[in-house]
């Protein structure tokens, strides 16, 4: 077995181990023999009701979104070759964000119940392509990063701006949700929103492994190698719109888990963009599941949110590639 | 293997007009030069060929075929590419850069096959690459890069290769391997078309020039027969002296006279 299989072996193992804790780690502790006793225990048993009703859907949801930021942010990186893209620094997140928060304050929501993931990809949708029009003008980091912070900042600005107009102002609850992220109280109505959106992204993303590692020496070298261009960037472009718009209608915007991910994945397993797609939402799952576990821990009088937690990682992180990288920046 | 036939193809890219009616042919077994100045439309002419343009008019056929409507797959499999510059955007291994030649004979997710390797092999013996194999692409020297980046494209086997100013930015003695190594490739049966600024290489290691100036077809023959001082006054316009040291011929460029004024 050579190591990147025993790596990704590993990272599996943990996601796992870690999903089980999750499981059983909050005010009420559930032990094994709890969570046991849970799976056979009638519907009305205090124990499965903390299982199945409030605990098993935040962490399979956890697990979708990281999923889902992990490949994205490893399929944007290696599709704009560009170590800082993410869903979160170039703004699709936000944009992502800016539609769900406008479909609920239209009202939306109770005329169609598909308006919020609708409105959320449609969000998500338009921040990726104006970025890939961008980048096929000037494909440096800097640049990128520049647009996606114009983009980001817009787009919490009209945030703020449709919650000011409201009729009914939204909480300042509501405005972390949507800006920080966040798996509280999420049921299993929610998952199963946003799991066919989630699925139906990450197919579109299948195969793009070949094109990703023709790319990495340049977009007119990748054809010459047959590869489709304009097929592969719209996969990714399409796949990272719909993946997103549905994990952010359902967790708001969850920052930088995109783009850690994908650097865990390089050091650990493969620094070809194409081998790292896989161990790269697997890995943010687990990334985003332990997040999760932080957030319950009782250091404050209040349950930490959880974008929070992946920005207290996440943001020195940023910093540290920004630092490593720095000699390629153009 | 028949050889490619380019029969006049223009080529015009938002508005302007970058090739007028271009014709020239490449065969087994020769190293063919484009020269002609900066914007006369050499890399135009290749990146036609490759598919990466699309000519509004002619014709290019590839050993009988039309090789416009080919597959991009097959025409990959035909024609291999070393692009200017020779980009790398990720710090991969030299064996990794050198495998994805391989990527017209799998599918996406084929795993390398016994030949693929031996096909890897022998690219990295052939650029005098082996023992880089294990170096990060971002640690190697100018001239070992682009071994390794030519390394790439001969790994993919294809038996025509167009290269794209191989020996820019490499000292003398690399630009002298790079060229040997596609003068190898045609000894073994290849057909090379390669870009070239330096005249002097050009006339050494090419079995035939091809001339472009403005996007026209000027000339095209034996290197004796292009670079001849009316061709080169008119086309780059330098004065030239040559002269030979057994089998080679040298070529050195002057300012034209009455012109020096500007240099």
């Amino acid at each position: 077995m050579t190591k990147s299989m025993l790596m990704q072996l590993l990272c599996l193992l943990a996601l796992l181990l870690t999903g089980i804790f999750s499981l059983s780690f909050g005010r009420v502790s559930l032990g094994p023999a709890d969570l046991w006793a849970a799976l056979s225990a009638p519907a009305n048993d205090p124990r499965a009701i903390i299982l199945f009703e409030l605990r098993l859907p935040r962490v399979l949801l956890g697990m979708l979104v990281g999923a889902t930021l992990g490949l994205t942010g490893a399929a944007l990186q290696g599709v704009l070759r560009n170590p800082l893209a993410d869903p979160g620094v170039i703004g699709v997140s936000s944009s992502s964000a800016l539609g769900a928060v406008i479909a609920i304050h239209l009202g939306l929501a109770g005329v169609w119940s598909l308006a919020v993931p609708a409105f959320a990809m449609t969000g998500a949708l338009l921040a990726t392509l104006l970025l890939l029009l961008v980048s096929a003008r000037d494909s440096s980091v800097l640049m990128l990063i520049l647009v996606g912070i114009g983009i980001s900042s817009l787009a919490t600005a009209l945030i703020s701006l449709v919650v000011n107009l409201a009729d009914n102002p939204m909480t300042l609850q509501d405005m972390i949700m949507w800006m920080l992220g966040s798996l509280e109280n999420r049921t299993m109505t929610d998952l199963l929103l946003a799991l066919p959106f989630i699925l139906i992204g990450w197919a579109m993303m299948i195969g793009v492994g070949q094109g990703l590692n023709a790319i990495s020496v340049g977009e007119d070298t990748a054809q010459t190698m047959g590869i489709n261009l304009m097929w592969l960037k719209l996969r990714i472009v399409i796949g990272t719109a719909i993946s997103v718009g549905a994990a952010v209608s359902v967790c708001g915007s969850i920052g930088f888990v995109g783009l850690v991910v994908p650097h865990i994945a390089r050091a650990l397993i493969s620094r070809e963009p194409g081998a790292i797609l896989l161990p790269s939402a697997v890995i943010g799952a687990l990334l985003l599941t332990l997040a999760d576990v932080i957030t319950r821990t009782p250091l404050a009088s209040s349950p930490l949110q959880l974008g929070v937690v992946t920005a207290l990682i996440g943001a020195p992180s940023f910093l540290y590639i920004v630092f490593h990288t720095r000699k390629d920046m153009r | 293997m028949t050889g490619l036939i380019i029969k006049n193809i223009s080529l015009t890219l938002e508005g302007s007009q970058i090739l007028k009616d271009v014709s020239g042919t490449l065969m087994p077994g020769e190293v063919v030069g484009l020269i002609g100045p900066n914007g006369a439309g050499k890399s135009s002419l290749l990146k036609s060929i490759l598919g990466l343009v699309h000519p509004a008019s002619g014709t290019i056929e590839l050993d009988g075929g039309n090789l416009i409507t080919l597959p991009p797959k097959e025409r990959a499999r035909m024609i291999a590419y070393a692009a200017q510059g020779s980009p790398v955007y990720w710090p991969l291994s030299v064996e990794r850069i050198v495998a994805l030649g391989r990527i017209p004979h799998l599918t996406p997710w084929q795993k390398p096959r016994p030949e693929d390797e031996a096909a890897v092999e022998n690219a990295l013996l052939m650029t005098d690459s082996a023992h880089l194999k294990g170096r990060l692409v971002t640690t190697l020297s100018g001239g070992e890069r682009a071994r390794v980046l030519m390394a790439r494209t001969i790994a993919t086997g294809a038996p025509y290769i167009l290269a794209d100013e191989p020996v820019a930015s490499l000292d003398p003695y690399h630009q002298l391997q790079v060229m040997h190594i596609l003068r190898q490739q045609a000894k073994a049966g290849g057909a090379v078309m390669v870009v070239l600024h330096d005249l002097s290489l050009a006339a050494r290691y090419c079995d035939r020039l091809i001339l472009l100036h403005e996007g026209r077809l000027i000339d095209q023959g034996i290197p004796d027969d292009i670079l001849t001082p009316q061709n080169m006054a008119h086309v780059f316009s330098v004065a030239t002296s040559r002269w030979s040291q057994g089998d080679d011929h040298f070529l050195a460029t002057h300012p034209l006279p009455g012109k020096t004024e500007v240099l």
